[in-house]
Formats: C-alpha cells, sequence, structure tokens
C-alpha cells in the first residue's frame, strides 16, 4: 500500500498556532485576563479546556494584574504556567513583570503587541513592550507564525534551564489574526527537547519542606541581587545560541535555514538573520512582522540587506555589529518612539557600537506603523533612498 | 567586600537575620522603678518588640524588655505608658 506524505502544514491563524503550540508544550496553569488583540488566543484555550481536551487548570482573573500575579503564585509552587497579553494589559502588569524576574521564575508569556492609550487605538506597534523592555526578561520577537510557534518551545527551555522569564513578542493582528501555513509539533515531538518540568527541591513553595520566596533584602544584599540578574541576561545570549542550534536539529521542517548564494548571503544564529550581499550599500535593521515585508521589499535592491533581530533583551551587540559593519548607511525601521529620545531600537544599536563603527556607519532611525498603520512597500523605497544622507536624524515615515 | 553569591531562596524566619534597629533616630529608655508592669507598652509595639520579662529570680514581677536590635524608635511605648516611665532618646 502506498501511504500519502502528509504535509505536516495547516493553514492556521497565527493565535490558533500559538494555542495548539500551548496545550502541547502543556503548562499546569493557565491565567489571562482578555484584551484586543491576544483575546484568540487565551480564547482558544479556555475552549480546550472547556472540552476536555487539555489537562491545565485554567483560572479566570479579574484583571491582567490578577493574571500574572497568578502565574507568579503557580509557578512559585514548581509549576510550568502561561499567560499572554497585549498594550494597556501589560503595562498593568508591569510590577509582576519586574517580581518574576527578580523572584527568577521561569515564566513564559505572549505578548500579541499593541499601541498605548491615549488616543485609545487596538492596532499594532511595539510601544507596549517598549515599557517593560529592561524588567530583566529574555525578550523574543516573531516575524511570522512558525518562527512565533518556536519561539514558545524554545522560551520554556529557556526559562527554565536559565531560571530567568521569557516573553515572545507577536504583533497584533499582523500576526495573531492572519492565516499562514505552519507547523505545530506534536508534544511528543516537543518532549525530546523540552523534557516535563520538575524542579530542584527546596527551590519552590512546598508544606513538605518549607522555603521563603521573595524574602526582604537589605541594601546588604539588595544590590548583588540585581547584579546577578544583569550578569545571567548577558550570559543568556550563549544558551540561546546553544539551544537554537539543538532546536534546529529536532525541528528541521519547522526551522529549515535559507540557503545562501553567490549574490547573497543568509546568517541565523537564533539571535539575528542576516539576509543581502557580502558588501552593502545599506542594511535595513527591524524587529518583528516587518522584516517580512521589508525582504520582500529590497528584491528589488542587490546592494541591499536586511537584519532581523529575533532575541532583542539581552541585546545580542556582537552578532548585530558584525552584519552593521557590512552595510555604509544603516536604516532602522522601528514601530516604537521613546517620547524625549529616539526609537528604542536606534538608542541600543547606538550605544553597543564601539568607537571605528560609530565612525564609520551611517545610522538613520526611522518611525513606521505606530497604531496600525500600513508599512508599504514605497515607504520602504523612500526609506532606502533617505539613508544615503548624511547625518543622524529620526524621521516619521506615515505616507508613501 | 564583593559577596557576589547570593540565595533568592532562603529558609523560612530567616529574615530575622536583618537587624532592622539601626533605622531608629530617638531610642525607648524604661525606668524600670517607675514601671507599674502593666504590659501595655509590649502589647501596642507595633514590632512585636518588647517582651515581659521577670528582672531576677528574686523579683518575680514582669517588667518590658525592648530588643533594640529590632526596635525602629517609633514612640508609641513611651506615648502610651500611664506613668511615662519610658522616654525617648536621641540615638544618632
Amino acid at each position: 500500500m502506498i501511504m500519502a506524505k502528509v504535509n505536516p502544514r495547516q493553514i492556521l491563524e497565527g493565535s490558533r498556532a500559538i494555542a495548539l503550540t500551548i496545550k502541547n508544550i502543556a503548562p499546569a496553569v493557565v491565567s489571562a485576563y482578555p484584551i484586543t488583540p491576544q483575546t484568540h488566543i487565551v480564547e482558544d484555550l479556555a475552549k480546550m479546556k472547556a472540552d476536555g481536551e487539555a489537562e491545565f487548570e485554567y483560572i479566570r482573573a479579574e484583571s491582567e494584574f490578577a493574571a500574572a500575579s497568578i502565574i507568579l503564585g503557580a509557578s512559585a509552587t514548581g509549576s510550568r504556567v502561561y499567560s499572554a497579553t497585549s498594550s494597556q494589559g501589560l503595562l498593568l502588569m508591569a510590577e509582576v513583570i519586574y517580581n518574576i524576574s527578580g523572584l527568577r521564575l521561569p515564566i513564559v508569556m505572549t505578548t500579541a503587541n499593541r499601541a498605548i492609550s491615549s488616543p485609545i487605538n487596538i492596532w499594532n506597534d511595539h510601544s507596549d513592550i517598549m515599557s517593560v523592555r529592561d524588567a530583566g526578561w529574555i525578550q523574543f520577537f516573531a516575524a511570522n507564525h512558525q518562527e512565533a510557534v518556536n519561539a514558545h518551545i524554545l522560551a520554556y527551555k529557556l526559562a527554565e534551564k536559565l531560571k530567568l522569564p521569557v516573553m515572545i513578542n507577536v504583533d497584533g493582528f499582523i500576526l495573531t489574526h492572519s492565516y499562514e501555513p505552519v507547523i505545530i509539533p506534536a508534544t511528543d515531538k516537543i518532549k525530546k527537547f523540552l523534557p516535563d518540568y520538575t524542579p530542584e527541591n527546596g527551590t519552590y513553595l512546598n508544606s513538605e519542606n518549607p522555603v521563603t520566596l521573595g524574602a526582604f533584602f537589605t541594601p546588604a544584599h539588595y544590590m548583588e541581587t540585581r547584579e546577578t540578574l544583569f550578569d545571567d541576561l548577558e550570559k543568556s545570549l550563549t544558551t540561546i545560541k546553544k539551544e537554537y542550534r539543538l532546536f534546529q536539529k529536532i525541528f528541521k521542517d519547522e526551522s529549515k535555514p535559507r540557503e545562501s548564494t553567490s549574490k547573497q548571503i543568509f546568517f541565523d544564529d537564533g539571535l539575528v538573520e542576516y539576509c543581502g550581499p557580502a558588501k552593502a550599500k545599506t542594511v535595513l535593521v527591524a524587529l518583528g512582522s516587518l522584516n517580512g515585508t521589508i525582504l520582500d521589499a529590497i528584491k528589488e535592491y542587490q546592494d541591499t540587506g536586511l537584519l532581523k533581530i529575533k532575541v532583542y533583551r539581552p541585546f545580542p551587540s556582537d552578532s548585530v555589529n558584525k552584519f552593521l559593519s557590512r552595510g555604509e548607511n544603516i536604516a532602522i525601521l522601528e514601530k516604537a518612539v521613546n517620547f524625549g529620545q529616539a526609537g528604542p531600537l536606534y538608542s541600543d544599536i547606538k550605544t553597543n557600537l564601539n568607537a571605528s563603527e560609530s565612525k564609520n556607519l551611517n545610522i538613520r532611525d526611522y518611525i513606521v506603523g505606530l497604531g496600525g498603520r500600513d508599512v508599504t512597500k514605497k515607504m520602504i523605497a523612500k526609506i532606502i533612498k533617505d539613508a544615503e544622507r548624511r547625518g543622524a536624524a529620526v524621521k516619521f515615515i506615515g505616507h508613501d | 567586600m564583593k559577596n557576589k553569591k547570593i540565595n533568592l531562596i532562603t529558609a523560612p524566619l530567616t529574615a530575622a537575620s536583618n537587624k532592622t534597629g539601626t533605622w531608629r533616630t530617638e531610642k525607648p529608655l524604661t525606668d524600670s522603678a517607675a514601671c507599674i508592669g502593666c504590659s501595655l507598652c509590649a502589647k501596642i509595639c507595633p514590632e512585636g518588640c518588647i517582651e515581659m520579662n521577670a528582672r531576677s529570680e528574686n523579683d518575680n514581677k514582669l517588667k518590658p524588655e525592648t530588643d533594640y536590635d529590632y526596635c525602629k524608635g517609633c514612640g508609641l511605648c513611651a506615648h502610651e505608658c500611664p506613668v511615662k516611665a519610658i522616654k525617648m532618646a536621641k540615638d544618632y
């Protein structure tokens, strides 16, 4: 009998793909408060539980502050947990976000990125995450559905191994509400990479072996907790790269790398991806789904490369600098702005360049797509042209 | 001294090792002779750091004893003492 080869890809909504992945990762506790555009993820999870398809406890919360606190508490008892939020919800969680990293709890959360008020706007940009980007979490940005699925599996492995929380940023609507072909790895396959979570005895709340988490730290000790978190986050870059390579070995179809050609090199170390000529006139840099649009737009420009930043915190300076130095002009495209400063990614890149790189590179900052404004190929063409102008600049590009 | 190895997870009750009495700027001083042993100070101390103890084997009348490792000098004991046996003195 000839067996038909089954295509493992399904056409799924981004939120559905994330929910199915979480179901297969099998957290013990899920708690969330619905907010657009995260809603479909947690509605799907709640339905799976109601229909008897999932084993986790689904705890309904009265706010995002409560949802984050519930997963904090559940994680402190040694359970694998999950939550998701967006925009105002993430801002309301802010206090708990810091508590989670301070307690070194291996929590994984999805942020469906959305603009913040006021004026109220439910559409996509990165303003929400930029408010807590330095809170001591590893920050992933996904550019498409498959990257989002893969990042969640990788996130639990890293979180539980390093005792660091991980946030996966997915662009609201652009990823959460769109349909793409995507592979959802089965539970058995996930287990080959991500074993069941079994924290060491004495590291979680347990009435058989009581411990104190979140104890009072006086000036004699508090500072060292900050220094340790700073160092551990920095060191996690090596582990992320290592685990990403292992992930690629186990999940071959899910993470098939693009091949380099004679004209274009393709590089992916799990932290950044570079696609473009070995020596570029202009290198564009971006986070999240914007990369898909840029990649399509630069097909018409043989001298232009794209640097996609996949891990934003800790900031992968070495990988970023290696590819920035392949260009003369650097155009940073970002969906957030720090009022009174510049775009956050622009500030990060400027901070991490050494003196000679700073001198040789012409770096310009382009704020795009705020509050769901479309970023068109024409806008990208306009940016590529403008990037040749000399001198530092922060420009809002909202029209073709 | 640089002490980088900090354990975030501690055994129960170890917060007692943080001596918080250094936050004090005023110190309650109790005149045992004037004290009538009513124990009001021990009952209202918000830090729970006043204990009623016998002063010696020969004198079994209970008198207050302040634990200066944790007393923060709030002065409630001095304020509430019905016979004004507790005085606050500068402690810096």
